[in-house]
C-alpha cells in the first residue's frame, strides 16, 4: 500500500511564474496513494529538505516525489535526503516541469494541467518503486599510464608516489615525448631537458613503477576498477638485461644516413641507436625498416662488437598481460610537417622548417650543438621570418582551432636566434598573440621590446626560392594591407598541433570518445576536464587538446588525483540502475531462451552468458548474464528481448507502462 | 580518343597559333575533335566583370549545345574559356534554382552531362598510352612551363593538378625531350584581360615572370592559355622597355612544342605568326642550375614528423 | 576622417545584400590579409581586397561609398589568388562581381578605370553584335569610348601582317538567341 509524498517546488521564480504549484500540490492531495502534497519556495534549501525529512518521519512515507527541476540537478541531494531519513534513496524520483514544462511554456492553465500530469506520471512509478542497493565492486589498485611524456611521467610519479602501482607504457624506444626535444621552454627559458631528465630517472628508479618502453597497448577489456590490458612489447632485438649502453653498437653500425625522428628529420642516426644521449632506458633499439641483417641477412657488426653480447636479432615481440583498475591516457600530439603547404613550397625547400626542426637547431644538443644553421649550405641566417599560425585557425586546411602554444614558442624563437646571432633581422608574421598565461604577455613583450623582433600584422601568402634566398609575399594590415616582401634566409612555420599518429585506434581500442580532430574527448569540458565518458579512463595533456607544458602536469596531476580517489577504498560503488536477468524457480529457472541477441545488442559488452546446472554438474540451460560492474543501464537489451526476460532495475517495463497509462 | 571541341573567339583570332597547332598535331597523337556547331563566345573576363547573369548564361549556352550534339566531353584549348564553362558548370550543379533561371535565360534546358576538359589534362591522358617513340626531334630545351592563374584555380572547382607548384605540363615537356626548370612564378597572374586597357600592369607582371624564367635559364616559356601568350610575345616588347633590357625569349604554346617534337614543321605550327621570333641560339650555361622536382617534390632531408 | 554608423532602422547594408545574392558572409573574414599579400595588384589598388572587406563588414555609408567607388574592384584580374589562398574559403572574386555590378548600378565608378570597364563594354558590343568576339570591330569600339586613338597602332599593324587579325567577324547563326540573352541580363543596364 503507497503512501508517497509529494512536494512542488516553486524554485523561485523559475517554476511559480508559469506554472501554478499551489494547485499542483492541491490536485495531487486528491490522487489515492498519495498522502502528502505540498509546494514550497526552494526544495533544495535547507528547510525545503527538512520538509522531506519530517514528511517521511511523520507520516511514514514509502515514497517521494519531488516535481521541480532536472534529476541532473539535484536527483542526489534529495536521494541523499531520504537516505539520511531511513528510506530506501531509490524510493525517491523528481518530476521535472521546471525543464520540461516551465521553461518552455508560456504561462497558462495548460502549462499547470502538463505540470500536474508530469507530477502524476512520476507518482504512478514510484508507487512501483523496488528499493535497491549500491554494487559493490573490487578494485585492482594498479594504474595503466598510456604515453611518456611530461603529462604521463607527471601521472605516473603522483600516482606512485601515493602508494600505488604504476604501468607506464610509451611507444618510443626512450620516455620524453616532445618536450625532451625542446631546446628552452617558454616563460623562463629554462632548459628543456635540464628540467625533464631529473624526472625521467625518477621515473625508472622508483619501485613503484613499471617503464615498458617501445611497447604498445594492443588490447583493453574490464570495466573500471578491473580492467585486462594487454601490452605489446616490440623486440628491441638486445636483451636489456646485458646491455649496458656503452654505444659501440652506434659507432660500429654502417648505416649511418637514416633521418632521425628525434632530431625531427635535422639529423640521422644509425639503424641500431639509442634516440638521445639521455634517453631512458638508455638502450638501443634496431630499425627493423633499416637494418642491413633484416633486409639482406648481412652485416651484423653490432653483435660481431657488442662487448656485452646482448644482441639478439631473434628476439619477438612480447605479450605482457596485466590487471589495472584505472587508466591515465597521456599520449600527447603531433606537428603538421611542411609538406602540408602548398603555398609554402609543399615541403621542398629545405630551409623552410617547422618549429620544432626549429627547436633541434636551437638546441645544444642538436645536429649543429646549438647554432642556427641553414639546412640547405649550413650558413647563419642573416634575416629569419617566423611565419605563426601555420595551418591553424585555417578551416580550408581542416583545422579550425587554435594551436594554443605557437605563439609563446614563435616569440621564444626568435629571442633564441636574436640571442645567438645578434646582428640578425628577425621578423614574425602573425594574425593575433595569444599570451594568456602567467607572465607570457612579459615574455612577448620582451622579444619585441628587448630584443628587437619585428612584428608584422599579416598573414603570408606564399614563399619561394629565388638565387639562394626565400621570398616571403606579406602584407602589413596595421599599414592598410600594405604588401610587404621579405628576402629571407630561413623561414621558420610554427605549424598546427594535431592529435598523435594513432589516437584514432587508441581511441577506439579503449572505448574513449574523440572528437573529429581525433583528440580524445573529455567529460565535460568546463567541470570534468580530466575524465573521459568511459568510467576508469582519465585524461592527461595534449592528447585532449593542445596545451602548453605547465597545463599538461597540473592536468596529469588531477587525473593522478582522480585515480588515487579511485583507489582509496578497496571496493567501488556503482549505481544499481542496471539492467537484470530473471530467474524463477525450477523448472524454468528464468524465461530467458538463451537467444543472446541482447548479447549482439548491448553497446558495452556487459552481457555474459551463464550456464545454469543441475547438481550433479549436466547442462539444463546457458542463459544471458549482466554484469553489474559493466552495465551502463541504457535498456537497449530490454528493449530487444523477445522474451521479455531482462528488465531494468529502476525503470521496470511496469514502472514504464505504468507512467504511460497515468498520462 | 574522340572529343567536342571548343575552340572560343581567341583561338579563332589572334591566339589562332594554338588552334592550328593543336589540329596539325591531333592526328599524331591520336585525338579526333568535334566542333560544337555555331559556338558563341563564352563571355570571358568581360562577361563577370560587368553582369553575373551574363557571365552564366553565355558560358551555358556553350556548354547545353555541347550536350544537344551529343558530347560529353569537349576539350577547352583556351585557359578562360575553360574556367568559365568549368565554374559554370559547377554553380548550376549546386544551385538548381539558377540552373533553372539562366535555362530560362537560354531558352535551352542545360543538364550537366557535357563537361569541359583543359588542354593539360586530355594531352595528359593521351600521352599516358605510350607515345614517347613518335617524337622523332626531341625538344632539348629548357623551357619554363607557364601554367597561368585559370587552369589550376578555383582548386575545389577545378580539383586538378597541384595548385601552387603544378607538374602536369612539366611532365608533358619531359616526354617530348625538353628540360623543365623548377621556377617560382608557375601560376601568378600575367595581367589577364588588361591587356589593352592597362597595357602597363601586363608589363609589371609579365615582367615579372619573363624575368624569372630568363634568370634561371629557360630558352623558352611555354604556355597553354592564349591571354598568357598575348601577354608575354606581344607585349614583351612593352616589357623590355619597362625592364631596360633585352630577353627575346620565345613564347610557345605546348601544342607547338609537341608539334616540333613531332617533327612537323615550323609553319605548319604558325610559329612564324609570333612577335617574338622562335629562334633558339646554341645554348650557353644557364644562370641558375634548377630541375624540376617531381613526384612528391621531397627532398631528402626533409622528413615530415 | 572619422565614419559614422549609419542609424538603426536605415537601408539594408551592402553586407547584408551582397550575403543575400550571393551567399558570401562578410563576417566570415578576420582580417588575416593574406588576400591583400598574395593579390598581384595589391600595391596599385586604393584599398587592398582585405581592406576593401572591412569596409563592408563595418557597413558604415560612408565606408560603402568608398568601397563601391575604388579602384580595386576594377583591378581584381579574377585569378583566383586571394581564393585559393584564404584560409576561411571567402569567395572574394564572386564579392567583387557584386561591387562591381553594384558601381555600375550607382553609377560610382572610379575614374581611373574608365579604359578597364570601357573595354569590356567594347568586347561585350562585339559579342552582342556577332555572337563571338570581333578584334577589329572590339578595337574600334573601345578606342571610340576611350579616346585612345593611337594606341597599339603599331601593333596592330604587326599583328594584321602575321595573320593574326580577321578582317571580317564570324556571324553566327543563332546571333538573335544571343541578342535576346543580352537584353535580359544586362540589357536594362546598358
Amino acid at each position: 500500500m503507497s503512501r508517497i509524498g509529494v512536494f512542488i517546488c516553486h524554485c523561485g521564480e523559475n517554476i511559480a511564474a508559469t506554472v501554478d504549484p499551489v494547485k499542483v500540490a492541491e490536485t495531487m492531495s486528491r490522487v489515492p496513494g498519495v498522502v502528502h502534497a505540498v509546494d514550497y519556495k526552494y526544495m533544495c534549501s535547507d528547510p525545503g529538505q527538512n520538509l522531506i525529512i519530517e514528511a517521511i518521519k511523520e507520516k511514514g512515507l514509502t515514497g517521494v516525489v519531488v516535481a521541480a527541476c532536472s534529476p541532473r540537478m539535484h536527483e542526489p541531494t534529495f536521494r541523499k535526503v531520504c537516505a539520511e531519513s531511513g528510506l530506501n534513496p531509490f524510493l525517491c524520483e523528481m518530476a521535472n516541469i521546471r525543464e520540461h514544462c516551465s521553461w518552455v511554456h508560456e504561462k497558462s492553465d495548460i502549462t499547470t494541467d502538463k505540470a500536474i500530469d508530469l507530477v502524476r506520471v512520476i507518482v504512478e512509478k514510484v508507487k512501483r518503486n523496488a528499493p535497491l542497493y549500491d554494487i559493490k565492486v573490487p578494485v585492482t589498485k594498479t594504474a595503466l599510464v598510456i604515453g611518456g611524456g611530461i603529462a604521463g611521467i607527471q601521472a605516473s610519479l603522483d600516482i606512485a608516489n601515493a602508494g600505488h602501482k604504476v604501468i607506464l607504457v610509451e611507444r618510443d624506444p626512450s620516455i620524453g615525448g616532445h618536450m625532451i626535444q625542446l631546446s628552452e621552454t617558454f616563460p623562463t627559458l629554462d632548459c628543456s631537458q635540464c628540467i625533464m631528465t631529473p624526472r625521467m630517472v625518477e621515473v625508472a628508479q622508483h619501485p613503484n613503477i613499471t617503464l615498458y618502453t617501445y611497447s604498445e597497448v594492443e588490447e583493453l577489456d574490464g570495466f573500471i576498477g578491473n580492467f585486462k590490458v594487454k601490452i605489446r612489447k616490440k623486440a628491441r632485438s638486445v636483451d636489456e638485461n646485458l646491455c649496458t649502453g656503452c654505444g659501440v653498437c652506434m659507432q660500429k653500425c654502417p648505416r649511418k644516413k637514416i633521418p632521425s625522428e628525434y632530431e625531427a628529420g635535422m639529423g640521422m642516426r644509425t639503424a641500431i641507436y639509442i634516440p638521445f644521449a639521455q634517453a631512458v632506458p638508455n638502450k638501443p633499439v634496431i630499425d627493423k625498416d633499416n637494418c642491413l641483417y633484416y633486409l639482406k641477412g648481412k652485416c651484423k657488426i653490432c653483435e660481431k662488437n657488442c662487448p656485452a653480447e646482448a644482441i639478439r636479432f631473434d628476439q619477438e615481440d612480447e605479450i605482457i598481460e596485466a590487471d589495472v583498475g584505472a587508466i591515465v591516457c597521456a599520449t600527447g600530439f603531433d606537428v603538421l610537417g611542411t609538406d602540408s603547404f602548398p603555398e609554402y613550397g609543399y615541403g621542398k625547400y629545405k630551409d623552410v622548417i617547422t618549429g620544432l626542426q626549429f627547436e633541434r637547431l636551437a638546441s645544444a644538443s642538436g645536429p649543429t650543438l646549438g647554432e642556427i644553421r641553414r639546412p640547405s649550405d649550413g650558413k647563419e641566417p642573416e634575416t629569419i621570418v617566423f611565419i605563426a599560425c601555420a595551418g591553424s585557425r585555417d578551416p580550408a586546411k581542416g583545422i579550425e582551432y587554435c594551436s594554443k602554444i605557437c605563439c609563446m614558442y614563435t616569440a621564444k624563437h626568435a629571442m633564441l636566434y636574436k640571442h645567438k646571432i645578434h646582428h640578425g633581422k628577425a621578423y614574425v608574421c602573425y594574425m593575433d598573440i595569444r599570451a594568456g598565461g602567467k607572465m607570457y604577455e612579459e615574455f612577448v613583450r620582451r622579444a619585441i621590446e628587448e630584443d628587437g623582433v619585428n612584428y608584422i600584422r599579416g598573414r603570408v601568402s606564399r614563399v619561394y626560392e629565388q638565387d639562394g634566398k626565400l621570398i616571403v609575399k606579406g602584407v602589413d594590415t596595421l599599414l592598410g594591407s600594405q604588401p610587404v616582401e621579405i628576402e629571407a634566409d630561413m623561414v621558420v612555420l610554427a605549424t598546427a598541433a594535431v592529435a598523435n599518429t594513432g589516437a584514432e585506434d587508441l581511441a577506439k581500442k579503449l572505448r574513449v570518445s574523440y572528437d573529429a580532430y581525433n583528440f580524445l574527448a573529455e567529460a565535460h569540458p568546463k567541470l570534468r576536464p580530466v575524465e573521459t565518458n568511459t568510467a576508469g579512463i582519465f585524461l592527461a595533456g595534449a592528447c585532449q587538446a593542445p596545451k602548453d607544458i605547465p597545463e599538461a602536469v597540473a592536468q596529469a596531476s588531477g587525473a593522478a588525483s582522480k585515480v588515487s580517489a579511485l583507489f582509496s577504498g578497496d571496493e567501488l560503488s556503482r549505481e544499481p540502475v542496471i539492467a537484470v536477468v530473471n530467474r524463477c524457480p525450477p523448472p524454468v529457472f528464468s524465461t530467458c531462451e538463451g537467444c543472446f541477441i541482447c548479447e549482439q545488442a548491448c553497446p558495452y559488452q556487459a552481457i555474459e552468458r551463464e550456464e545454469i546446472k543441475t547438481r550433479d554438474g549436466k547442462l539444463i540451460k546457458v542463459v544471458a548474464k549482466v554484469n553489474e560492474g559493466i552495465c551502463q543501464g541504457c535498456g537497449t537489451c530490454v528493449a530487444v528481448c523477445r522474451a521479455k526476460a531482462i528488465d531494468l532495475q529502476g525503470f521496470s517495463n511496469e514502472q514504464v507502462y505504468a507512467e504511460v497509462m497515468a498520462l | 580518343m574522340k572529343l567536342g571541341y571548343y575552340p572560343g573567339c581567341s583561338l579563332r583570332g589572334t591566339a589562332r597559333e594554338f588552334d592550328e597547332s593543336l589540329l596539325a598535331i591531333a592526328p599524331g597523337i591520336g585525338l579526333e575533335l568535334e566542333e560544337i556547331p555555331d559556338w558563341n563566345c563564352c563571355g570571358a573576363s568581360a562577361a563577370h566583370n560587368l553582369n553575373r547573369e551574363l557571365s552564366l548564361a553565355l558560358p551555358a549556352r556553350v556548354l547545353a549545345l555541347a550536350e544537344k550534339a551529343g558530347m560529353e566531353e569537349v576539350l577547352v584549348p583556351c585557359s578562360m574559356c575553360f574556367n568559365r564553362l568549368a565554374v559554370t558548370r559547377h554553380e548550376l550543379l549546386e544551385d538548381e534554382e539558377l540552373r533553372k533561371r539562366v535555362s530560362d535565360i537560354i531558352k535551352m534546358d542545360y543538364q550537366g552531362t557535357a563537361r569541359a576538359l583543359n588542354i593539360l589534362e586530355t594531352l595528359g591522358k593521351l600521352f599516358d598510352e605510350g607515345i614517347e617513340d613518335k617524337f622523332v626531334k626531341p625538344f632539348d630545351h629548357e623551357v619554363a612551363c607557364y601554367y597561368g592563374c585559370l587552369i589550376v584555380r578555383p582548386p575545389k572547382i577545378v580539383q586538378f593538378d597541384r595548385y601552387e607548384d603544378p607538374q602536369s605540363m612539366d611532365e608533358l615537356m619531359k616526354k617530348i625531350g625538353a628540360h623543365p626548370i623548377d621556377w617560382a612564378f608557375k601560376v601568378e597572374c600575367c595581367g589577364a584581360g588588361l591587356s589593352i586597357s592597362r597595357t602597363d600592369l601586363v608589363a609589371k607582371l609579365s615582367g615579372k615572370i619573363i624575368e624569372d624564367a630568363v634568370h634561371r635559364g629557360a630558352e623558352a616559356i611555354i604556355v597553354a592559355c592564349p591571354m598568357c601568350h598575348a601577354n608575354l610575345d606581344m607585349r614583351q616588347e612593352k616589357v623590355e622597355k619597362l625592364k631596360g633590357k633585352k630577353y627575346s625569349i620565345p613564347v610557345l604554346y605546348l601544342t607547338q612544342a609537341i608539334g616540333l617534337a613531332l617533327g612537323l614543321e615550323k609553319k605548319k605550327l604558325s610559329l612564324h605568326r609570333h612577335m617574338v621570333p622562335v629562334v633558339f641560339p646554341p645554348r650557353e650555361k644557364p644562370a641558375i642550375e634548377s630541375k624540376s622536382k617531381t613526384k612528391t617534390g621531397k627532398v631528402a632531408g626533409q622528413v615530415e614528423e | 576622417m572619422s565614419s559614422e554608423a549609419a542609424p538603426s532602422g536605415s537601408e539594408q547594408s551592402l553586407a547584408v545584400r551582397l550575403y543575400d545574392a550571393t551567399s558570401e558572409s562578410v563576417a566570415k573574414c578576420y582580417q588575416c590579409g593574406k588576400c591583400s599579400a598574395g593579390c598581384p595588384l595589391a600595391s596599385e589598388m586604393d584599398f587592398p581586397p582585405s581592406q576593401i572587406i572591412r569596409m563592408l563588414q563595418l557597413g558604415f555609408p560612408s565606408l560603402e561609398e568608398q568601397c563601391v567607388s575604388s579602384l580595386s574592384i576594377w583591378y581584381c584580374l579574377t585569378c583566383e589568388t586571394c581564393m585559393a589562398r584564404c584560409p576561411k574559403e571567402v569567395d572574394l572574386p564572386k564579392i567583387m562581381e557584386f561591387l562591381r555590378e553594384e558601381s555600375m548600378r550607382r553609377k560610382k565608378t572610379h575614374p581611373k578605370a574608365k579604359e578597364i570597364i570601357a573595354f569590356h563594354k567594347a568586347f561585350l558590343d562585339s559579342v552582342q553584335a556577332a555572337g563571338r568576339a570581333y578584334e577589329i570591330g572590339m578595337i574600334a569600339d573601345y578606342k571610340a569610348r576611350s579616346f585612345h586613338l593611337f594606341q597599339d597602332m603599331f601593333v596592330a599593324i604587326k599583328l594584321f601582317l602575321h595573320g593574326k587579325l580577321k578582317l571580317f567577324p564570324h556571324l553566327i547563326k543563332e546571333r538573335a538567341n544571343i541578342s535576346r540573352i543580352f537584353s535580359q541580363t544586362i540589357g536594362e543596364k546598358e
